[in-house]
């Protein structure tokens, strides 16, 4: 890999801020393990578009749309627990993804890598990055309130079945946007690592947003900055930097 | 003759085979205070999700044109650690109900909840703190109608205006309709205009004054227990 240029690292920033601001209200709504679950929903996507030689972006994007919403639908319907269906959906994406796709393929869609993205894509994932950033951004008091009691957001005329929709689809859309840089694997790990440091570590809403996306953002410049000096993979390093942010953000001890 | 705040005619509520609410019927005057008593599990607090719309009812269930509904719920598990505090729980509402931030003082004021204990975060303030702060929640935004599921004992912290002094006291200078689930036979007996008395059995409801429904009879048999309600001294024991 030559040396990194300033695009290069455009799209991975705006990546980092998605997941930094979703990753907030999937740690809070205790969603940690079903949100990691839900980014392998993207394999059987990425193994169809392969075969069909297509971006496979595309077909990962495609597929955590419909496993979203097969998720919020089962949920609703079934009244079963959320984990128990994404558990379902889940080992089921993941069985028929590694059919589909092969050997290297398959390290790469677990893991990414870190290529050059074309004009195209760089401006989609940079679009798309701003679409959920300013989502979460607007819907965060309604999401504050139906955290704290569906009951009183329905109250208020908050949809919670609309909201929850939105939130899981602006979800699955953080987990596209960062499929190519550090694979499905990987990239919850981006979404939740530093959201639960800055839950440790903040005392209010704001801190806990701006704290997110700065680890967030921060691990990933790092690691793509420091990967080509150490010879490793990009995507790897990102998430082991984020890991050391989080027992940083262990030692911070709060509620003095 | 004051218009109707609610009018509810024949609400039935059922989980699956198992039923909570049977035929129940009242009306609540505007401005009008409305107690709901009834032992525990005679699906009180149920009621209230049907009014609010939370859980599917039958029968039929009118509020006012323009109802702004405040619910005071009897209890949330919080977690411990949310980085949430009282002023993001407050502004999300202010937000949500485009009310203005000064509304979030005001409200605090109106439940005497100071701003130090509005800037913690809402899973460390103490339970009758918390209480106040989703009274303050329900009371943004300007509602007409407060329904207030009362926990079972006292949070009231010595030396502070009681609970049902503040909620008096709000409902009196918002104009509030005041919808009121009670343990406090005592308070209900004092302040309530009319009283909705749910049973264990899950098939009678007893509507009227609280002279008519609170006899020893009727306690009898929705608490399908020996109570004793003197009226004179407004003891309940």
């Amino acid at each position: 890999m030559t040396a990194i240029s300033p695009e290069m690292l455009a799209l991975p920033v705006a990546m980092a801020v998605a997941a930094g601001l979703v990753g907030c209200f999937a740690v809070m709504r205790r969603m940690t393990l079903a949100s990691d679950a839900i980014s392998h929903i993207a394999l059987p996507g990425i193994g169809v578009a392969l075969v069909l030689r297509l971006n496979p972006v595309l077909g990962g994007i495609v597929a955590l749309v419909v496993g979203t919403l097969l998720v919020w639908a089962l949920e609703h319907r079934t009244r079963l627990p959320t984990e128990a269906v994404i558990g379902v959906v889940f080992s089921a994406a993941l069985a028929i993804g590694s059919m589909l796709t092969s050997g290297e393929e398959l390290i790469e869609a677990l893991f990414g890598a870190a290529r050059r993205p074309g004009a195209l894509e760089t401006g989609l994932g940079l679009a798309g990055a701003l679409i959920v950033a300013t989502y979460v951004l607007q819907a965060r008091h309604r999401l504050v309130i139906a955290l704290v009691s569906t009951d009183l957001a329905r109250t208020v005329g908050i949809g919670v079945r609309r909201l929850d929709l939105m939130y899981l689809l602006g979800f699955a859309l953080t987990v596209g946007l960062g499929l190519r840089y550090l694979g499905v694997l990987l990239m919850g790990s981006l979404i939740i690592i530093p959201a639960t440091t800055a839950r440790h570590v903040a005392r209010s809403l704001g801190t806990m947003l701006a704290l997110a996306t700065g680890l967030s953002v921060g691990a990933t410049v790092l690691g793509t900055l420091a990967a080509p000096l150490l010879h490793v993979a990009a995507g790897p390093l990102v998430i082991a930097v984020a890991a050391v942010f989080f027992l940083l953000g262990l030692l911070v001890r709060r509620r003095g | 003759m004051t218009p109707h705040a609610l009018e509810v005619e024949g609400l039935g509520v059922s989980f699956g085979r198992t039923r909570v609410l049977t035929d129940v019927s009242f009306v609540v005057p505007e401005g009008g205070t409305l107690a709901v008593i009834g032992p525990n599990g005679s699906g009180k607090t149920i009621l209230f999700k049907a009014l609010i719309g939370a859980v599917p009812h039958e029968g039929r269930l009118r509020w006012a044109a323009a109802t702004r509904i405040g619910y005071v719920p009897q209890k949330l598990d919080i977690e411990r650690d949310l980085p949430i505090t009282g002023h993001d729980f407050l502004r999300a509402k202010a937000a949500v109900s485009r009310a203005a931030d000064a509304d979030v003082r005001r409200a605090l004021e109106m439940v005497n909840l100071t701003p130090e204990v509005a800037a913690q975060t809402i899973g460390t303030v103490s339970s009758g703190q918390f209480q106040r702060l989703l009274l303050a929640f329900a009371l943004m935004g300007r509602p007409t109608v407060l329904l207030f599921d009362e926990p079972t004992a006292g949070v009231d912290e010595p030396g502070e205006e009681g609970l049902y002094a503040m909620i008096r006291r709000v409902q009196q200078a918002e104009r509030l309709t005041l919808l009121l689930i009670s343990h406090e036979l005592a308070l209900v007996y004092q302040h309530a205009d009319t009283v909705l008395c749910l049973s264990a059995s899950h098939r009678t409801a007893f509507f009227g004054s609280p002279v008519d429904v609170l006899t020893p009879g009727r306690l009898r048999e929705a608490y399908r227990a020996p109570l004793k309600f003197h009226v004179h001294d407004g003891h309940f024991s």
